[in-house]
């Protein structure tokens, strides 16, 4: 049955399991997300296994080489689903070769949005992903482009309309520095909010009132506290 | 259309900026939306979302995958159960799990209800907010029948958590289907009630007709989906183009609108209600037997990799895209891509030029829930 692959009760939203009969691990009481990112510090990105040999790819990525030269960084094929990588400087040419070839058409952005992987030092923390479809030959592709903290990456607003919010909410959430967005500002958290949630390094309970207020106050305390619990 | 502003010399004609909502009833929900006005005329307008952000995303991502069903029942809660199918076929398609075929078929059968059940809210509020209040009553009459058979199904009447990776968490109560279907027959009769009160409606017809005109190309452009794409003409249907559950195995037509107004929009959804119905009909008659839950590994921990997998809720395309880093049992990162965020994106484009009381018939046209919005 799906019922019973979870043994832990559902409920308790940070809660540790109160009854786990095997002491799994006692360390895990601060449930933060802090904690997660030094736990699971090897994964520096998704693998992107690329296409086996056989694999016969769509012609509109040829043809994407052929118009933008280094615009394909590498390919990769998992799961039925074809990605791009694309090297940050090339995208706006990228992403408008696309739109116009005539073996492409991707008129339709579905979403736009972005993976943090903080040990990412050399090639960029972020992955921002861009899912594409074409409404009139009914194929997807998905585009990805690594870049990092402060790094700028050209916004698409002018290609798609769609990504105005979409990037906003990539701003919001991770900070990611999109140049020539019409309308940069936060969408979901409020305007004067201080860091960016989605981060793996933000913890998952929120940095409370004080971080609103003083952020370096915040962080005295927050080293503070993980010292504490060091010793 | 017309947005300048003329500068007469005898009156006053500076721009008026007025704020409606978070708390207007016809925003549905905690939307805010500051107009800026030449006189009844909206020249432009800044919608203000984030109310109702609870950080659906980030939770997620701190939790283990199974535990994630019910926080997908918090978007769009007035059509759960296709948010819990839409999570469930993303970390079926990461597992590369396969689901029996009696299981496929009763998704089918709950999302399609699902879209009755929130179309008939959608015709309520919106006829509603244009003036006609017997709609409202009708639609809920028939909505709360959804609600009864969902009920009979996993217990509940709002957030059902009617999902599990792999298949379902029950097989279907006995007798449950011959409800379904003495339902079916219940609701195309009231279909043509609703349409006997609004669609040869004169004021209907006033309210609707030539109000936010978009044409099929901008619309694809500026991301909307579903009923708000198809309404300008573009034959966009996920169902359709990449199917899933049982779809493929289905007969329906997409209704698909030609002046993109709002008067179009409302056409196409009085048009998948009968097509909801015609999908239920066929996949309770079909339904095969079997068992209701695949191979599913005890421990959910997808192999690293990410993926993207949509389907047509309601209100439009509800894409996951799911990264696993396949070592830790949750996910590593977790994004909706939520119809109703992208269709409210295009609000900005379409109540330009109009007047402030067809921004109410616009919001209701768009048909967003704010939960799903804010996440």
């Amino acid at each position: 049955m799906a019922d019973d692959q979870e043994q832990k009760p559902p409920a308790a939203p940070s809660a540790p399991a109160p009854q786990a009969p095997k002491p799994p691990a006692p360390a895990a009481k601060p449930p933060a997300a802090a904690e997660h990112a030094p736990k699971a510090a090897a994964p520096t990105g998704p693998p992107d296994p690329p296409p086996p040999a056989d694999a016969v790819a769509p012609a509109f990525i040829g043809s994407l080489q052929a118009a933008v030269p280094g615009g394909v960084a590498a390919l990769s094929l998992y799961l039925g689903d074809w990605t791009i990588i694309v090297p940050v400087a090339q995208l706006s040419a990228v992403v408008r070769h696309l739109r116009d070839a005539a073996d492409a058409r991707f008129d339709y952005l579905s979403d736009l949005t972005a993976t943090d992987w903080p040990p990412r030092t050399t090639e960029g923390r972020f992955d921002v992903v861009y899912m594409l479809y074409s409404t009139r030959l009914r194929h997807r592709v998905r585009l990805k482009v690594k870049v990092g903290e402060n790094q700028p990456i050209a916004s698409v607003t002018g290609v798609w309309a769609a990504a105005n919010w979409l990037e906003r909410e990539v701003y919001d959430m991770f900070g990611v520095n999109f140049t020539g967005h019409p309308d940069r500002r936060r969408i979901l958290m409020p305007e004067d909010w201080q860091g960016f949630p989605q981060r793996k390094d933000y913890p998952l309970e929120g940095p409370g009132e004080l971080l609103m207020e003083n952020p370096l106050d915040w962080l005295k305390l927050r080293q503070a506290k993980e010292e504490s619990e060091i010793e | 259309m017309d947005t300048t502003v003329h500068h007469g010399a005898m009156f006053d004609t500076d721009e008026l900026v007025i704020n409606m909502g978070p708390q207007h009833p016809s925003t549905h929900g905690v939307l805010r939306v500051v107009l800026r006005l030449d006189g009844e005329k909206v020249v432009d307008c800044d919608v203000v979302i984030g109310y109702l952000h609870r950080g659906i995303e980030k939770l997620s991502e701190n939790r283990n995958w199974t535990q994630i069903v019910l926080l997908t029942d918090r978007m769009d809660y007035v059509a759960a159960a296709t948010s819990n199918v839409g999570y469930c076929e993303t970390v079926e398609k990461l597992m590369q799990l396969e689901v029996p075929r009696r299981a496929r078929y009763v998704r089918t059968i709950l999302c399609e209800l699902q879209r009755i059940a929130s179309h008939c809210l959608w015709v309520g509020t919106h006829a509603m907010d244009i003036g006609a209040m017997t709609v409202f009553l009708y639609a809920f009459r028939e909505r709360e029948l959804i609600l009864d058979l969902f009920e009979e199904f996993c217990g509940a009447r709002l957030t059902y958590n009617s999902m599990r990776i792999g298949g379902l968490p029950q097989d279907i109560p006995p007798g449950w289907d011959k409800k379904v279907l003495g339902f079916c027959d219940i609701m195309a009769q009231k279909l043509d009630e609703y349409e006997e009160l609004l669609t040869h409606n004169r004021i209907w017809l006033e309210r609707t007709k030539g109000i936010g005109v978009i044409s099929g190309p901008e619309a694809a452009g500026l991301g909307l989906c579903g009923p708000a794409l198809r309404g300008s003409g573009v034959a966009r249907d996920v169902r359709k183009d990449e199917p899933y559950a049982a779809y493929d195995e289905m007969e329906f037509d997409i209704p698909l609108g030609t002046a993109g107004d709002t008067y179009d929009r409302y056409l196409v959804r009085m048009e998948e209600f009968r097509q909801a119905l015609r999908i239920i009909r066929q996949a309770t008659q079909g339904i095969p037997e079997g068992p209701i839950v695949g191979k599913v590994p005890r421990l959910i921990k997808p192999a690293a990799g990410e993926t993207y997998h949509a389907i047509e809720s309601p209100k439009g395309e509800l894409g996951y895209f799911i990264v696993s880093d396949g070592k830790s049992t949750n996910p590593y990162r977790f994004r909706v891509r939520p119809p109703s965020f992208c269709n409210l994106q295009g609000l900005r484009r379409l109540v330009r030029g109009h007047l402030v009381a067809d921004v109410v018939a616009l919001i209701g046209s768009i048909d967003i829930v704010l939960g799903e919005v804010d996440r």
